[in-house]
C-alpha cells in the first residue's frame, strides 16, 4: 500500500504546493481577492453554499450522466450497424469526422428551444451529441482493425460471422471504445454547463457560475467550477476502474514505456 | 596471441539479469579475444547469451563482471568513439527517411561535413549495390534489400568494427545465401572485423574464420572452432567435404554443450585462450 | 508482399483518405453528396412530421400538405425549411443593417477563426512541449499528468469572463482560451508518439553515442508526427469551441459567439438566423479541420500506411 503512496507522492506534491502558492501569492502581491479569491475564501464559499452545491451538482450530473448514456447507446448502435458494412461506413466516416468538427456549442441554443429551456433533456441532447461521435468513430474504428491473422484464423476454424464479432473484433474494440468514453466521461459534464449557459433550471452548476461571476462573486463562482471539476474527475476515475476490470490484460500494459 | 592488437579483448565476463531472488545468469566466465580482420560467428542455442554477448561488446549494456575492450579501450568508450557498426535482425531503417537519408543518420550523428556526405553515401550504396534505390523508401523494398541499406549504414562512417545480430534470421533461404557471398565480399572489400551472430550451422561455417560454440544455462563457450575452408568462398564451399565435416563438428558441440551440466570446454581449446 | 518490412516505428492510422489531388477532390464531391443527403432527410422529416406546408422552394402548394404526425422539434419555428435558412443568408443581417446575413457572419467567422487560429498555434505548442518534457523526465510525467487530465474537467466556459477580465475583451483572451481546450490532445498523443518508436531505433542511436537532442529530432519527433496530427485534427475542432465559448459569454463582439447570443434572443421571431449561424459555425469548424488534414496528407505523403482488415 506504501508503494502506491509513494508512486503518487510527486502528484500530491504538486497539489499541496499548488495550493499554498496560489494562497501565498494572492495575499503578498495583494491580488485583488475579487479577480482571483485566494483558496481560502474558495473553501469557505465552499462550506457555506454546501447544500446549495450539492443539490445542484446533482441536476447538472443527472443531466451529463442522461446525455453520456443516450451517446453512448446512439453510438454504439450505429456504429455495430454500421461496421458490417463496408459501403456504409464509407459512407458515413468522413461525415461522422465532419460532424465531429462541428462547434457543439452552436447547437445549445436550438436544443433549449426544441426541448424546452428548463428541462434537463435539453442539456441531455447536448451532451449526447458530444458523446455520439467520439463513441461512434472510436468503436468503427475498434471493430474493423482487427488484425488480419486473427481473422483468418478465425476463417480456418469456419467460424460464423457473429462468432468473429464476439470473440475477436469486440475484444478489439475495447481499447478504442474506452478511450472514446473517456473523453466522453469529461465532455458530458462540461457540455451539460456549457449547455445551462443558455439558459436552465436555477439549482444547476452553470446557472450559479454564470450568476456568480455576473455579480463578480468569484470565490463563489470557483466553489461551483471546483465542484463540476470534481464531479467530472469522478466519473474518469468510475470509467478508469471499469477499464481496469474489463481489460485487466490491456490496463496492465500501461506503465511500460 | 596477444591482447595488443586485439579489436575485441573479453576476459572473465558474466552477465546477472533480474533483481535479487529471481536472477538469470546469462552469461558467465567469458573469455575470448578477437584479431583485426576475423570473421567471428557466435553460435548456440536461445538464451545462451550470444545476443548479450554482443550488445555487451557494443556497450548496449553492462557486465556484471569481467571486462570488455575494443580496439584497447573500455566498451563505453569505444562507443562514444563511434568505432563499431551494428546491424540488428531487423533492418530498424526510418519509415520517414529515404535509403540514402537513412544511410545518412551516423554521418549526420557524427557531424560529417554536408560536402563529403553525398560521396561517402554513394559509395556504400554501390558497395551494398542499391544505388537505384537511394531515393525509395524503406517500405518499397524488400527484406534482403533493406539488411543491405542497414548494413550500408552500419558501415558508413567506416568503423574498424561490425557486430551483426542474426541479421539474415528475417530472410527466405535462397535470399539468405546471396546476403551470405555479399558479406563476404563486403567483407573482403573492407577488411573490417566482424563478429556475427547467428542460428544456422551452414551459415555459420560459410562465413567465418573461427566459430563460437556456445552453450546455455549459463551462457559459456563450449568450443570454438577454426574454419580452415579455403578463400574466396562461393557456392562451391558448399560442396567441399570440409564444409560438411566442420558443420558437423559444430553440430556435435551444440548438442554436448546441450548435454552437459556445467557446460565444460571441450575440444583443443584454440589459441583464443591463453 | 514485401518481405521482412520491419521499417520500425508504429505507424497511426492516417485516416483513410489517399494523398493526392484526386483524394480531395473525391472528398470535396463526398462532402457535398452527405449535405445534400442531410437536405432532404431534413425536409423529409418536415414532410412527415412538420408544420403544414403551404409552399415548397417558392412554389405554392394547392392544396397544403398536412404531415401525418406532429412532431414539436419539426415545426417551423423549431426546425425552418431549408430554402428559409439559405434565403435569410441573402437578406440583410438585421433590420437597420445593409449587409447581408451570409456577409455579417462571413466576417464573424473569420474574426473567431483569427483567435482560434492563434488559439491552435499555442496550444499545439504548449502541448507539444509538455509532451517532451514528460518523456524525458518520468518524475514530472508522474507529478503533472493528473493534472494535465484534470485541467480539462474544468468548465472552461466558467474561466472565460475571468480570463476576459484579466486580459482584455479582444483576440488575446480568445486565443488563450481555445489554447486551453487546443494543448490536451496534443500532450497526451505527444507522449504516446514520441514513447512509440521501436526500442532497436533507441539501441542504435544509443550505438552512435547520440545525445537526447538528437534522438529526439531524428527519432522521437518523426515517429510522432502521426499520432501528433491525429490529435491536431481534434484540436483544430476544439480550438474552434473554444473560441466560441470565449465569445459568447462575455460579449466579445464580432465573433461567432456574439452572433449565437444575439440571434438566440430573437430565435421566436426569425430562427432562420440562428440556424444559418449554425451552420456557419459547422462550416468554420469542417474547413479548419479540413485545412489540418491537407497538411497532415503533404507532410506524412511518404509514410506507409496500415491496412484497414
Amino acid at each position: 500500500m506504501s508503494d502506491r503512496l509513494r508512486y503518487y507522492l510527486p502528484t500530491l506534491a504538486v497539489f499541496v504546493s499548488g495550493i499554498v502558492i496560489w494562497e501565498l501569492a494572492v495575499r503578498g502581491l495583494q491580488i485583488q481577492r475579487f479577480l482571483l479569491p485566494p483558496p481560502s475564501d474558495i473553501a469557505v464559499a465552499l462550506f457555506t453554499n454546501r447544500e446549495l452545491l450539492l443539490q445542484a451538482g446533482a441536476t447538472t450530473l443527472l443531466e451529463a450522466v442522461g446525455g453520456f448514456a443516450i451517446g453512448l447507446t446512439s453510438g454504439l448502435a450505429v456504429a455495430f450497424a454500421t461496421a458490417r458494412f463496408a459501403l456504409a461506413r464509407g459512407a458515413l466516416m468522413p461525415f461522422g469526422i465532419a460532424a465531429n468538427a462541428i462547434p457543439i456549442i452552436a447547437f445549445a441554443p436550438i436544443m433549449n428551444a426544441w426541448f424546452g429551456v428548463t428541462s434537463p433533456v435539453s442539456k441531455m441532447m447536448i451532451v449526447a451529441m458530444l458523446v455520439f461521435f467520439p463513441v461512434m468513430i472510436n468503436t468503427v474504428r475498434g471493430l474493423t482493425s482487427a488484425d488480419a491473422a486473427s481473422l483468418e484464423l478465425m476463417r480456418s476454424y469456419a467460424a460464423s460471422e457473429r462468432e468473429i464479432l464476439t470473440r475477436v473484433r469486440i475484444p478489439n474494440a475495447l481499447p478504442y471504445f474506452f478511450t472514446a468514453i473517456k473523453v466522453g466521461a469529461t465532455l458530458s459534464l462540461i457540455g451539460a454547463i456549457v449547455g445551462e449557459y443558455f439558459g436552465g433550471a436555477t439549482v444547476a452548476l452553470g446557472r450559479i457560475i454564470v450568476e456568480s461571476a455576473s455579480f463578480l462573486r468569484f470565490a463563489q463562482a470557483w466553489s461551483a467550477i471546483i465542484v463540476a471539476a470534481a464531479l467530472g474527475i469522478g466519473f474518469y476515475l468510475i470509467i478508469i476502474g471499469i477499464e481496469r476490470i474489463a481489460m485487466p490484460w490491456h490496463a496492465s500494459m500501461r506503465g511500460q514505456a | 596471441m596477444s591482447d595488443a592488437n586485439a579489436v575485441v579483448a573479453i576476459r572473465g565476463l558474466s552477465k546477472t539479469f533480474g533483481n535479487a531472488g529471481s536472477e538469470t545468469m546469462a552469461l558467465s566466465g567469458i573469455d575470448l579475444v578477437i584479431q583485426p580482420g576475423e570473421f567471428v560467428s557466435l553460435i548456440g542455442p536461445s538464451g545462451c547469451g550470444k545476443s548479450t554477448l554482443l550488445r555487451l561488446i557494443g556497450d548496449l549494456t553492462a557486465p556484471s563482471s569481467g571486462s570488455v575492450l575494443v580496439n584497447g579501450k573500455p566498451a563505453a568508450e569505444a562507443r562514444l568513439g563511434r568505432e563499431y557498426g551494428m546491424v540488428f535482425q531487423a533492418p530498424v531503417l526510418f519509415d520517414w527517411r529515404t535509403i540514402e537519408a537513412n544511410v545518412a543518420l551516423p554521418l549526420e550523428i557524427v557531424d560529417m561535413p554536408r560536402s563529403q556526405r553525398a560521396g561517402r553515401i554513394a559509395e556504400m550504396l554501390k558497395l551494398v549495390e542499391l544505388s537505384d534505390f537511394a531515393r525509395h523508401h524503406p517500405w518499397q523494398l524488400s527484406g534482403g534489400m533493406q539488411q543491405r541499406a542497414a548494413i550500408a549504414r552500419a558501415l558508413a562512417f567506416e568503423p574498424r568494427l561490425l557486430l551483426m545480430d542474426e541479421p539474415f534470421g528475417a530472410l527466405d533461404e535462397m535470399t539468405r545465401e546471396r546476403m551470405n557471398a555479399e558479406l563476404l565480399r563486403i567483407w573482403e572489400q573492407t577488411g573490417i572485423t566482424i563478429v556475427f551472430v547467428t542460428h544456422s550451422i551452414p551459415e555459420a561455417v560459410f562465413l567465418s574464420s573461427r566459430i563460437v560454440v556456445m552453450s546455455a544455462r549459463p551462457g559459456r563457450i563450449t568450443r570454438i572452432i577454426d574454419v580452415d575452408l579455403p578463400r574466396p568462398r562461393s557456392d562451391a564451399t558448399r560442396e567441399l567435404d570440409g564444409y560438411f565435416s566442420h558443420v558437423t563438428e559444430v553440430r556435435e558441440s551444440l548438442k554436448a554443450g546441450h548435454g552437459t551440466a556445467d557446460g565444460a570446454v571441450l575440444g583443443t581449446p584454440s589459441e583464443a585462450l591463453p | 508482399m514485401t518481405g521482412a518490412t520491419a521499417s520500425f516505428g508504429r505507424r497511426a492510422d492516417l485516416g483513410g483518405a489517399v494523398a493526392s489531388i484526386g483524394g480531395v477532390v473525391r472528398s470535396i464531391l463526398a462532402f457535398i453528396v452527405v449535405v445534400l443527403i442531410i437536405a432532404v432527410l431534413w425536409e423529409s422529416a418536415k414532410w412527415l412530421g412538420g408544420g403544414i406546408w403551404r409552399e415548397a422552394f417558392g412554389v405554392v402548394l394547392d392544396p397544403p400538405h398536412h404531415p401525418p404526425l406532429r412532431v414539436t422539434q419539426l415545426n417551423d419555428i423549431n426546425l425552418p425549411h431549408v430554402w428559409e435558412v439559405v434565403g435569410a443568408l441573402f437578406q440583410p443581417a438585421t433590420r437597420r443593417s445593409e449587409h447581408s446575413l451570409f456577409a455579417v457572419l462571413f466576417d464573424a467567422a473569420l474574426f473567431t477563426w483569427r483567435g482560434a487560429a492563434i488559439g491552435f498555434v499555442l496550444g499545439a505548442a504548449i502541448g507539444l512541449g509538455l509532451a517532451i518534457l514528460f518523456v524525458h523526465s518520468r518524475l514530472l510525467e508522474r507529478a503533472l499528468v493528473p493534472y494535465v487530465i484534470a485541467s480539462q474537467t474544468i468548465p472552461i466556459i466558467a474561466l472565460a469572463p475571468m480570463v476576459v477580465l484579466w486580459v482584455g475583451r479582444d483576440w488575446p483572451s480568445v486565443a488563450i482560451i481555445s489554447a486551453y481546450l487546443t494543448f490536451f490532445p496534443v500532450t497526451i498523443a505527444g507522449i504516446r508518439g514520441l514513447k512509440s518508436p521501436d526500442p532497436r531505433a533507441l539501441e542504435l542511436m544509443r550505438s552512435y553515442a547520440a545525445n537526447w537532442k538528437a534522438v529526439l529530432w531524428k527519432v522521437r519527433l518523426p515517429a510522432a508526427l502521426p499520432y501528433l496530427f491525429t490529435a491536431l485534427k481534434i484540436s483544430a475542432t476544439a480550438s474552434i469551441v473554444g473560441a466560441i465559448v470565449a465569445e459568447a459569454p462575455t460579449g466579445i463582439a464580432g465573433g461567432l459567439g456574439r452572433a449565437i447570443i444575439q440571434f438566440n434572443q430573437q430565435f421566436t421571431s426569425g430562427p432562420e438566423k440562428l440556424w444559418a449561424t449554425v451552420f456557419m459555425c459547422a462550416a468554420l469548424g469542417i474547413a479548419f479541420f479540413g485545412l489540418v488534414r491537407i497538411a497532415e496528407m503533404i507532410v506524412l505523403r511518404n509514410r506507409h500506411r496500415e491496412v484497414e482488415a
